[in-house]
């Protein structure tokens, strides 16, 4: 807590709290864009220390703030960061700045209510990541729905009420069990502490329901792949900024939950269940990749690969190995920046062409140059191009996966061709496609505002791409103390749920990943 | 016996107001507006309320007992009938001449529920709960020029004079059986079939009075149409005192409900019952007063989560949840009665495009409507919480889940207030408003409470869980 002289995580949780409810008195909304911005400014700044007195090599939270809050109950308000929470809490402050810079002529009414969720949406995301008391945890988590729907709802495309409302009930209603489940850990862990509540054991039958309704919330948020519905129809209709956050902070929020709760929580019942979940990533790779080739809206496209992506991330954390684990967060972090800054390209573009079809956007390369060389850098990140920051992330899983089983291997890998299939044929549609759609139009080029926003995140995507190390330094003690804790808390409690329930397989299964772990690394 | 006035002063004050009341309906006089006037009384009697807390005593030959449980009641009475007094004083649809009257009969049934929070003896019970529902069963059709109004009220007596029937028979049963109608003597009674088949019959009869307060299914059939029937600030009354009254009761009666007893159980299944019956109705329907009728239904039903788990947090629970529950009704029926100027009834289609024509109002809907779903930081999640918390491994985990599930349920009517009301474009001849400044500022502090009490609960769940520890040491 005192790493910085004041706690910073509070900070930047209440911060823009604060700066909404100040907002909320400005009246001008030219005003209201120039004060977000300066508060998002404000807002990075308060995350340097993050980045300057993080320890290296550290593997317990950092910048913990633990106050009683309700002692009677257990709670408490207990935040903290390690190597698994803390990019996805930078990510999600370096992207409130390019939100509102991407919305400045995108929202053209209400501006001010706009940055007011936008700010309320920060903080709650950054909650979500930072909080160590499972109810702080689900409050955070659902607190983020309010400003996501209005979002949607308010400024969103033609059919944002069927969308605004799909998101709301399925994620909603997803995460309800959760609640029990949370409540059932407090009955038998004595405390809402998940420093506390990691160190115990449960018996096996206890881990299996507690991780069902745990993994039905978290799945629908990834979106795994028969839950994935409701990510289309949100991307579809939501204003840029909102598919922004929605793809580079919100769905990271379910592969969070899975790394960060039913890893030290359940992980028996993890790799019970780890079969099924492999095969749901690999169905949500596949699936997610045949979808995407065939869409002719750009937005749908990008949806649907955001898709396949999350199943490399998901195959990833059930691989249970290092490279996998590490891998899966590769990804997050990646397709966080990659997936973000191409949502922005598109609502950039839609300003020009009011038209999110390929057809209407076809042959830029001539007229626009640098969009297309952004567009094309980004473009070819995603699919996973060597040298730019998605390979890392998508190279990791597949040498995690292949580590584990070759079947599994050999089955993710046509998911990575078809990346390459549908990135490239819009890529190649956007720059070379004819008619031109600018032609004789007057479309400008990039404005200095649309440098300012994408350059950062270009920068970002070649830095990892080319030196992963310094990331990979943050995250590797963090998953290794993940991995070797989940190791000896499922083997502790398979052998004490010898008697009950389908133990042959979990039996099965452990020995089999334990012992092909123990080679490969 | 010892009396002391200073203990029982809430009551005396309210009687004081009825008395004031009283002399108003006589007089010929109207230089002072009875509804104004009434407001203020009820502010002055909320500090008074407040400040007697704390009192500890047990009188009328121990009938009458003020402990935490009566006072914490008490103050959310008082707390209650204060804003929803206020709400009643600009009402369109109540006749001149009424008004008077219909601040008594208000005042009386505020009273009966005060009464009825410090009964513990059954005849007393009974008769506090008829002087709570007389006044009320007049109430209702003093809505000018409306029939529905008076086929409302004609539903509401008729149901209120069927259940109070089965309610006294239930007290001979109990009478017979048991050989006590104090509630102290009766705790420490046997209360399964197999050991008093007729006290535990009785129980249950007698209970149905008040099941019938709470709108709990199977008696709940009353509570759309009255709410529908009613004017809208009659109905933000009676959507939310008299479940205190109920609630109170059971929570007393609950030192008695032992999980496994065959009465605990049929408390779980209708709770069960009548929450998914109350979600799955209010999901049909277009009248905002019904869906508040049935989303009622519903909370009575998730109420008794609280009451079955049979511990002192479960009954502190139950009685903070109560309170949260009249919190965020009022805040909702305080935007209905001032969106509807001319005193109609608010359809869902009459919210349209609200958040342009009234941004406050919008957000105070978005707020209460939120707090109903149980969605964090509201107070409504944290009620939820600790109703569920406390329930859980206490013998009714079933009855948790069913409460988790059917807030998965109830997430599409509320939600459809708020789409409404923030995604929809007005009607070219929208309902007209009449919500001043001030009603606006009032509706504000309602929805920063369901927010700040939703955030630190700590103070108000302290009262609920010292009431609680009184009842289950």
């Amino acid at each position: 807590m005192t790493e910085a002289g004041y706690p910073v995580l509070t900070a930047l949780i209440f911060f823009p709290l604060v700066a909404a409810l100040v907002l909320f008195f400005l009246r001008h909304d030219g005003l209201s864009r120039v004060f977000t911005l300066a508060a998002s400014v404000v807002e990075v700044l308060l995350a340097l220390p993050l980045l300057r007195s993080y320890k290296l090599g550290e593997a317990a939270f950092q910048f913990v703030e633990n106050v009683p809050w309700m002692p009677d109950w257990g709670l408490s308000y207990h935040l903290g960061v390690d190597g698994i929470s803390l990019f996805m809490v930078l990510l999600t402050i370096l992207i409130l700045p390019m939100c509102v810079l991407c919305s400045w002529t995108y929202i053209k009414f209400r501006a001010k209510e706009f940055h007011v969720c936008l700010l309320f949406m920060t903080s709650a995301c950054i909650g979500v990541f930072c909080a160590l008391d499972f109810i702080l945890f689900y409050v955070f988590w659902e607190a983020m729905l309010v400003p996501m729907y209005l979002l949607i709802a308010v400024w969103g495309g033609p059919r944002r009420k069927y969308a605004s409302l799909k998101f709301f009930l399925y994620t909603l209603a997803g995460s309800t069990l959760l609640l029990v489940a949370i409540i059932a850990f407090y009955k038998a862990g004595g405390t809402f502490d998940l420093t506390e509540l990691m160190t115990r054991d449960y018996p096996f039958r206890f881990q299996f329901w507690a991780f069902l309704a745990m993994a039905l919330a978290f799945a629908i948020k990834v979106p795994m792949f028969p839950f994935h519905t409701w990510l289309p129809a949100a991307h579809v209709e939501a204003p840029s900024a909102g598919s922004v956050i929605l793809a580079s902070v919100l769905i990271k929020m379910g592969a969070y939950g899975f790394l960060r709760f039913c890893m030290t929580l359940t992980p028996a019942a993890m790799v019970y269940f780890a079969p099924w979940m492999i095969a749901l990533s690999i169905a949500g790779i596949l699936y997610g990749g045949f979808i995407s080739l065939g869409q002719s809206d750009v937005k749908k496209l990008i949806a649907y690969s955001s898709v396949a992506h999350m199943g490399f991330c998901t195959l990833g954390i059930f691989m249970f190995n290092l490279r996998g684990v590490e891998g899966a967060l590769m990804v997050m972090l990646n397709h966080g920046i990659v997936t973000g800054a191409m949502f922005m390209m598109i609502g950039a573009i839609y300003e020009r062409s009011h038209s999110r079809e390929i057809a209407d956007n076809m042959g830029l390369g001539k007229y626009l140059p640098a969009f297309i060389g952004f567009w094309g850098l980004f473009s070819l990140s995603s699919l996973g191009f060597p040298g730019l920051n998605s390979f890392v992330g998508e190279a990791l899983v597949l040498i995690g996966t292949f580590g584990q089983s070759w079947f599994w291997g050999f089955l993710a890998i046509p998911g990575a061709m078809l990346g390459a299939a549908y990135m490239l044929r819009l890529l190649q549609k956007m720059t070379y496609g004819a008619p031109a759609s600018p032609k004789g139009k007057g479309w400008s080029d990039l404005h200095v505002r649309e440098w300012v926003y994408l350059a950062p995140l270009a920068i970002l995507t070649i830095y990892i791409g080319l030196a992963p190390g310094l990331a990979l330094k943050v995250i590797d003690p963090s998953v290794e103390k993940l991995l070797a804790d989940m190791r000896t808390r499922a083997t502790a409690t398979s052998v004490t749920a010898e008697d009950q329930g389908p133990k042959a397989a979990l039996a099965a299964t452990l020995d089999m990943l334990l012992k092909s772990d123990g080679t490969n690394q | 016996m010892n009396f002391d006035l200073l203990l029982i002063l809430p009551e005396t004050y309210q009687l004081l107001v009825i008395a004031g009341l009283f002399y108003m309906t006589l007089a010929g006089r109207r230089s002072i507006d009875a509804g104004r006037w009434t407001a203020a009384a009820a502010g002055l009697g909320l500090l008074v309320t407040i400040a007697s807390l704390g009192g500890e005593s047990l009188m009328f030959y121990g009938a009458y007992k003020i402990d935490g449980v009566s006072q914490f009641f008490k103050l959310i009475i008082a707390f209650g009938f204060f804003i929803a007094s206020l709400n009643a004083v600009r009402q369109p649809t109540l006749a001149e001449p009424e008004r008077p009257d219909y601040f008594l009969l208000l005042a009386m049934s505020a009273w009966g529920l005060m009464l009825l929070s410090s009964s513990v003896e059954l005849i007393t019970i009974y008769i506090a709960l008829e002087i709570s529902s007389y006044s009320l069963y007049a109430l209702i059709p003093l809505r000018a020029q409306n029939r529905g109004a008076a086929e409302a009220a004609i539903k509401y007596i008729l149901f209120g004079a069927v259940a109070t029937a089965v309610s006294l028979y239930g007290l001979g049963f109990i009478l017979a059986g048991q050989h006590t109608s104090y509630i102290a003597e009766l705790a420490a009674k046997p209360w399964s079939f197999a050991q008093a088949p007729m006290a535990a019959l009785g129980l249950i009869l007698f209970l149905a009075g008040f099941f019938y307060k709470l709108a709990l299914f199977p008696f709940h059939f009353w509570c759309p149409d009255v709410y529908d029937g009613s004017s809208n600030e009659t109905a933000a009354y009676v959507a939310t005192l008299p479940k205190l009254g109920a609630v109170v009761i059971l929570v007393r009666l609950a030192a008695m409900l032992k999980p496994g007893l065959e009465i605990t159980t049929a408390l779980a299944v209708l709770g069960a019952c009548s929450m998914t019956f109350g979600n799955l109705a209010a999901l049909a329907q277009t009248d905002v007063k019904r869906i508040l009728g049935f989303s009622s239904v519903a909370h009575a039903g998730y109420v008794m989560v609280g009451l079955t788990a049979a511990t002192a947090k479960g009954l502190s629970a139950a009685s903070f949840y109560i309170f949260v529950y009249v919190l965020m009704n009022l805040a909702c029926f305080w935007v209905l009665c001032h969106l509807s100027g001319d005193g109609r009834n608010v359809k869902l289609d009459d919210l349209n495009g609200l958040h342009r024509r009234s941004p406050a109002l919008a957000a105070i809907l978005a707020v209460a409507a939120f707090s109903l779903v149980g969605l964090p930081p509201t107070a409504g999640f944290i009620g939820k919480f600790f109703l569920l918390t406390s329930a859980w491994n206490q013998g009714y985990n079933w009855l948790v889940i069913v409460a988790t599930l059917n807030t998965a349920i109830s997430i599409y009517y509320y939600l459809n207030l708020v789409r409404h009301a923030y995604t929809e474009d007005a009607a070219a001849a929208p309902i007209p408003m009449a919500a001043s400044p001030a009603a606006l500022a009032v509706g504000l502090v309602l929805a920063a409470a369901v927010l700040v009490v939703g955030v630190l609960p700590g103070p108000i769940f302290n009262y609920a869980a010292a009431a609680g520890a009184t009842l289950l040491p």
